[in-house]
C-alpha cells in the first residue's frame, strides 16, 4: 500500500496540471485578447530582467560615427543624436519604465489596502478621518504633486514614483475598505468573532485572502495607466535624468527629430503604448477569469 | 431550579437605531428583543420558535455577543457574559459555540476543511499545525466526514456535508452549549434528517445543552425538551414541548399550530382570519403586543400582560404531568377562554 | 395519456430531456420528463433542490436562458401549441394570456422604482385593450380579491413599503389579473412565515378553483403540497420517479425514494426519535448512474436496478417508476 502512495500522489498531481492546463486552454478559446496581453506582459518582464542578454549594444556608448542612423538590420530600432543604438536603449528603458511602474503599484497597493482593510475593521472616528485624508490625497494631481516633489527634493525617479505612488493609494484604499465592509457581515467573519478573534487575525486569515482577487485586478489594470504617468513624468523631465535611457525621456529627446528622424520617437513610444495595452487586456481578463461563474467547478 | 443552569438570559433587550435625525440624534427605535428571560439546564435542549422578525435571530447574536444588549444580561455558568474580559472571556467563549443557518457563508471559502473545524482552536494559540491536523480529523470522523475531506475547501461539499464542517467547528473546543440557529432550513427533508440525527447523537455522547432556534414548529417538537414561542421580541408562552405543542394556551401559539402545513390536516381548516402579519416593531403596540391580531382580545388585554403560570390564571389546560403545569408559563389572562373559542370555530 | 376530450390539457410535456452544456461537460437536468395538467387542475411537482422541477417549468414557458440549454428529445405543449417553435411575438402573448408564473422571491418580481397599482396597470393593460380607469377597477378587485386591506392605499405603495406577504399576494394577483389558463408557482410560499403562507395558499387555491385555472405548484415541501394539490409528481434528479392523486401518494407510496421522503419528516415520529434519513447525496448529473438514478441509495435495490426503470400505472391511477413494483404489481397493471 505505502508503494502506491507516492506514485497515486504524481499521479493525482498531473491530473490537477492536466486539468489546469486545460482550463487554460478552454480560457485561451473563450477570450484569445487575454493571452495576448499575458504575453505582452511576458515579453516586457523578460526585457526587464535579461537587458543585458537582449540588448546587442551597451545603452550608453556614444558612437559619434554613426548619429541618427534609420532602422537597418545593424541597428533594428536606429540610433540617436549621438550614435547610441536605440534598441538597446528601449531595452534597458524597459528597467527604469517598468521597474517604477511597478514599484509606484507594489507601494500604493501595499499602503493602501494595509490602510483600507484597518479603516474598515476598524471603523468609526477613524474610518471617517482615514477616508476624508483620502478625499484630500484623491484631489491632488500627480503631475503638480511631482512637479512640487522635485522642486523640493530635486528632480528624480524616485521622486516621482513616490508623488504617483502617493496619489494613487486612494483608490486602493477605497476598494479594500470596500471589500472589507462587505466581507465583514458576511457569516464566517462573524463567526470567527464569536469564537474570539481579535481585529488582527480577522484581517490576517478571512479579509485580505478573500479581498485579494478584486485587488489584482485593480492593480493589473493600474499597472497600464502607471507606465503612462511615469512615461510622462519623464517626458517632462521630471522623471529619469539624462544618460539613463527611460520610454518617456526617449520620446521626450526624439521630438525634436519627428520630423526627419521618425524612428527616435516612434519605437519608444510604441514600447510604452503596447506595454500599456497589454496590461489592461490581461487586467480585463484576470477580472473575467476571477468571475465565480467562469471557474473550472461548479 | 434545582440544577444550576448553564446559560441564562435575564431581562434581555436590544434595540436598534431605526432612524436618526439631521444631528444623529435617534428619533425612533427598532424594538427586536423585549425583556427576555430564558435559562438552559445542562443536557437540555431549549427550543425558540417563532416567525421571522420575531428578534429570534437578535436573540442569538446577543446571547452570543455579536450584538451588545441594551439592557439585560447573559449569564454563562454563572459568570456575566459581557463584563468579563481577557482569559475568562475566552474560558466562557469555548463552553459556549454556535451553528449558523447557511453553511454556504458561514465557512471561509478560502481556507481548507481541517483549518475551518480548528479555527476556535487556533485563534486560541497554544496548538501546533500537526495538532490541530490531528484534533481536525478526530472532530471530522465525530460528525461523519472522511480524513480524506480534510484538504478540500468548503465549495467541494454538498450542503448537509458543510453544516457537518461547522458542527465539527463549534464542537473543536469541547463546549457545553451549542446555540443553532436554524442549523437545517437552508437544507433538503433527506439531509435536515441526516442532521438532526446527528445532533441528537451527539447530545446523548456528550451530554451537550442545546439552544435551538427554528420557525419549523414540527421539528422543534421534535428536536426539544422545553420551547419557548417567541412574538415581536417576547416571549408569548414557555414550557415542555410537551405542554405547550398540545395543550398550546396563547392565542398566537394555537395560530402558529394551526397554520403549520401536515400531511395529516388539509387546508380548509386553517380558518383565514387567523392568519396574518407582524406590527411594525419601531412602534410598539400598547398592551398586550398581539391585542391586534388577536381573535379573544377583551377587557384587561389594554394592559402588559406577564408571564404567568397556566395553573395560576385558571386555565383549564388538561397537562398531564403536575411538573409540567408549574414549567408551562403564558403571557395571556384569556389563554383558556381563547382555546375554548377556538374548538368552537373548528 | 392522449386527451379525447376537445380541449388540449393545459400543459403536457412528453418524454422530455434537457441538458445544459458547461465546460465540464453536459449537465442532464431533466431525463424522460412526462407531465400532464389537465384543465382547472392542481398539479404539484415536488423534489429536493437541484431535481429539475423548476427547470421543468422554465423550459416549458422558454424561461431558460436561450443558447445556454439543449432539449434532446421529447415534447412540449401549452393549450396544444409547441412553445419552443413560437416567435417572440406569440411567446410574449403566450406567458401574458396563458400563462403565468409566481416566483418565490417577490422583490426580485416587482420593479422597486414603480408603484403597486401602476404596475398591476400595466400588466392588465398589455393583454387587455380597456382604458387605464377600468383596469384600475380591476387591479382593485383583485387585490381585495387576495384579501388585501385597503386596495386603494396598496396600489399607491412602492414595492418596498410592503412586507413580504403582501409583496407575494401582489404578485398573485398580478399572476391572476390577465385570468390565465395556467398559473405556475415556482415555491410561492417558501420566503413566508407559515401563518402567511396558509393565507397565500388559500388564496391560490380559492382563486384558482373559482375561475377554473390550472396550477403547477413547486415545492420542496411535502406537506405544503399536499394541502393544495389534486395531484403530485414527485421528482428525483431530472426524472419524475412516481405520480398520481396526492391521497393516494401520501398514504401509499410506491416508489422507495417517496416512502423515504415521508418518512423524514418529524411530525410521524416519537420526539427525539431516530429520524429516517435517506443515506448518500443525490447524483451528480454530469455523470449520472447506470440504470435508476436511486438505486446507490436506494436500500431496497438489486440487480434489475442496474437497467433503467419502466413506468408502471397501478390501479388508483399512480404511476411508479420501480422495478421492485413492477414485479409485484405486474398482474394489476395488465388489468388495468
Amino acid at each position: 500500500m505505502t508503494m502506491t502512495v507516492p506514485g497515486e500522489r504524481s499521479l493525482t498531481a498531473l491530473a490537477m496540471l492536466r486539468s489546469r492546463l486545460h482550463f487554460l486552454w478552454y480560457l485561451t478559446r473563450r477570450s484569445p485578447l487575454t493571452v495576448v496581453g499575458f504575453l505582452i506582459i511576458l515579453l516586457v518582464i523578460i526585457m526587464v530582467i535579461g537587458a543585458p542578454l537582449i540588448a546587442p549594444y551597451d545603452p550608453n556608448k556614444v558612437m559619434l560615427s554613426s548619429r541618427l542612423l534609420p532602422p537597418s538590420s545593424i541597428h533594428w530600432f536606429g540610433t540617436d543624436e549621438v550614435g547610441r543604438d536605440l534598441f538597446s536603449r528601449v531595452v534597458y528603458g524597459s528597467r527604469a519604465s517598468c521597474g517604477a511602474a511597478f514599484m509606484i503599484v507594489f507601494i500604493s497597493m501595499s499602503v493602501g489596502v494595509f490602510l483600507g482593510c484597518l479603516s474598515g475593521v476598524v471603523g468609526g472616528m477613524f474610518d471617517s478621518a482615514m477616508m476624508r485624508t483620502m478625499d484630500v490625497v484623491l484631489a491632488l494631481p500627480a503631475l503638480v504633486l511631482a512637479m512640487a516633489l522635485a522642486a523640493a527634493l530635486g528632480p528624480s525617479l524616485f521622486n516621482s514614483m513616490l508623488a504617483v505612488a502617493i496619489v494613487r493609494i486612494p483608490a486602493y484604499v477605497r476598494l479594500s475598505r470596500g471589500q472589507t465592509l462587505s466581507l465583514r457581515e458576511r457569516i464566517f467573519v462573524k463567526a470567527s468573532r464569536t469564537f474570539g478573534a481579535s481585529n488582527l487575525y480577522i484581517l490576517r486569515w478571512h479579509l485580505l485572502p478573500n479581498a485579494l482577487s478584486p485587488l489584482i485586478v485593480q492593480a493589473t489594470l493600474d499597472l497600464g495607466g502607471i507606465v503612462l504617468i511615469a512615461a510622462a513624468l519623464s517626458f517632462i523631465g521630471l522623471g529619469a535624468q539624462p544618460p539613463t535611457a527611460e520610454w518617456g525621456a526617449l520620446v521626450s529627446s526624439g521630438r525634436s527629430f519627428i520630423l526627419d528622424q521618425w524612428w527616435y520617437g516612434t519605437f519608444p513610444g510604441l514600447a510604452i503604448l503596447v506595454t500599456a495595452m497589454g496590461c489592461n487586456l490581461l487586467g480585463d481578463g484576470i477580472r473575467d477569469m476571477l468571475d465565480p461563474r467562469l471557474g473550472p467547478s461548479e | 431550579m434545582d440544577a444550576t443552569p448553564l446559560l441564562s438570559v435575564e431581562n434581555l433587550a436590544v434595540r436598534f437605531p431605526g432612524a436618526r435625525n439631521w444631528f444623529g440624534r435617534v428619533t425612533s427605535e427598532v424594538h427586536a428583543v423585549n425583556n427576555v428571560d430564558l435559562v438552559v439546564l445542562p443536557g437540555e435542549s431549549l427550543g425558540i420558535v417563532g416567525e421571522s422578525g420575531c428578534g429570534k435571530s437578535t436573540l442569538v447574536q446577543a446571547v452570543i455577543g455579536l450584538v451588545a444588549p441594551t439592557s439585560g444580561r447573559v449569564v454563562v455558568e454563572g459568570h456575566d457574559f459581557a463584563a468579563t474580559s481577557g482569559r475568562q472571556k475566552t474560558q466562557i467563549r469555548q463552553k459556549m459555540q454556535i451553528v449558523f443557518q447557511d453553511p454556504q457563508s458561514s465557512l471561509d471559502p478560502r481556507l481548507p476543511v481541517w483549518r475551518l473545524i480548528t479555527e476556535p482552536l487556533h485563534i486560541r494559540g497554544g496548538m501546533s499545525a500537526a495538532a490541530l491536523r490531528t484534533r481536525a480529523r478526530e472532530l471530522a470522523v465525530s460528525v461523519g466526514l472522511r480524513s480524506e475531506h480534510l484538504d478540500r475547501l468548503a465549495h467541494e461539499f454538498s450542503g448537509g456535508q458543510r453544516q457537518r464542517i461547522a458542527i465539527a467547528r463549534a464542537l473543536s473546543t469541547d463546549p457545553e452549549l451549542l446555540i443553532l440557529d436554524e442549523p437545517t432550513s437552508a437544507l433538503d427533508v433527506s439531509v435536515q434528517a441526516q442532521i438532526i440525527n446527528l445532533l441528537l447523537k451527539l447530545q446523548r455522547e456528550l451530554g451537550l445543552s442545546y439552544l435551538f432556534i427554528s420557525h419549523d414548529v414540527s421539528l422543534v417538537r421534535h428536536f426539544c425538551d422545553r420551547v419557548a414561542v417567541m412574538y415581536l421580541g417576547q416571549i408569548v408562552e414557555t414550557g415542555p414541548s410537551s405542554a405547550v405543542f398540545d395543550h398550546p394556551a396563547h392565542p398566537y401559539t394555537q395560530t402558529l399550530l394551526a397554520s403549520v402545513p401536515s400531511l395529516q390536516n388539509s387546508l380548509q381548516e386553517i380558518d383565514a382570519s387567523l392568519t396574518g402579519e407582524l406590527p411594525n416593531n419601531r412602534r410598539l403596540p400598547t398592551g398586550c403586543y398581539y391585542r391586534e391580531r388577536c381573535l379573544v382580545s377583551s377587557a384587561g388585554c389594554e394592559k402588559l400582560q406577564d408571564l404567568a403560570t397556566v395553573a395560576s390564571i385558571g386555565h383549564d389546560v388538561k397537562t398531564p404531568n403536575e411538573a409540567g403545569i408549574s414549567d408551562h408559563m403564558v403571557r395571556c389572562h384569556v389563554g383558556v377562554t381563547a382555546a375554548l373559542r377556538l374548538e368552537h370555530l373548528a | 395519456m392522449t386527451d379525447i376530450g376537445m380541449k388540449p390539457h393545459a400543459l403536457s410535456i412528453e418524454n422530455l430531456s434537457l441538458e445544459f452544456p458547461t465546460y465540464d461537460g453536459a449537465v442532464k437536468a431533466l431525463d424522460g420528463v412526462t407531465i400532464q395538467v389537465g384543465n382547472a387542475e392542481i398539479v404539484g411537482l415536488v423534489g429536493e433542490s437541484g431535481c429539475g422541477k423548476s427547470v421543468t417549468t422554465m423550459a416549458a414557458t422558454r424561461l431558460l436562458p436561450e443558447g445556454r440549454y439543449k432539449i434532446t428529445q421529447g415534447t412540449i405543449r401549452l393549450f396544444g401549441r409547441d412553445p419552443t417553435v413560437m416567435s417572440d411575438e406569440d411567446l410574449q402573448q403566450v406567458r401574458g394570456k396563458l400563462v403565468s408564473t409566481i416566483f418565490q422571491e417577490p422583490m426580485n418580481a416587482l420593479n422597486p422604482t414603480i408603484r403597486i397599482g401602476k404596475q398591476l396597470v400595466g400588466v392588465i393593460r398589455r393583454h387587455e385593450a380597456i382604458s387605464r380607469a377600468a383596469a384600475e377597477t380591476v387591479a382593485a378587485n383583485i387585490l381585495s380579491d387576495m384579501l388585501i386591506p385597503e386596495p386603494s392605499r396598496i396600489m399607491q405603495a412602492y414595492p418596498f413599503e410592503l412586507s413580504g406577504g403582501m409583496r407575494q399576494r401582489v404578485l398573485i394577483a398580478m399572476a391572476f389579473s390577465c385570468n390565465p389558463g395556467l398559473i405556475i408557482a415556482d415555491e410561492p410560499t417558501t420566503a413566508l412565515d407559515v401563518t402567511v403562507q396558509a393565507a397565500i395558499l388559500r388564496l391560490i387555491q380559492g382563486r384558482a378553483r373559482r375561475t377554473g385555472t390550472s396550477v403547477v405548484f413547486i415545492s420542496h415541501n411535502i406537506a405544503v403540497v399536499s394541502q393544495i394539490c389534486d395531484r403530485l409528481y414527485i421528482m428525483y434528479a431530472g426524472r419524475i420517479v412516481e405520480s398520481g392523486p396526492t391521497r393516494a401518494v401520501l398514504d401509499s407510496p410506491q416508489h422507495p425514494y417517496t416512502r423515504a421522503l415521508l418518512r423524514c419528516l418529524p411530525e410521524r415520529v416519537q420526539p427525539k426519535a431516530q429520524l429516517e434519513s435517506i443515506p448518500g447525496t443525490v447524483p451528480n448529473l454530469l455523470d449520472p448512474p447506470a440504470g435508476c438514478f436511486y438505486r446507490p441509495r436506494c436500500l431496497e435495490a438489486d440487480e434489475r436496478c442496474h437497467a433503467k426503470p419502466q413506468s408502471t400505472t397501478l390501479t388508483g391511477g399512480q404511476v411508479v417508476a420501480c422495478w421492485q413494483r413492477s414485479k409485484s404489481q405486474t398482474h394489476v397493471s395488465n388489468e388495468a
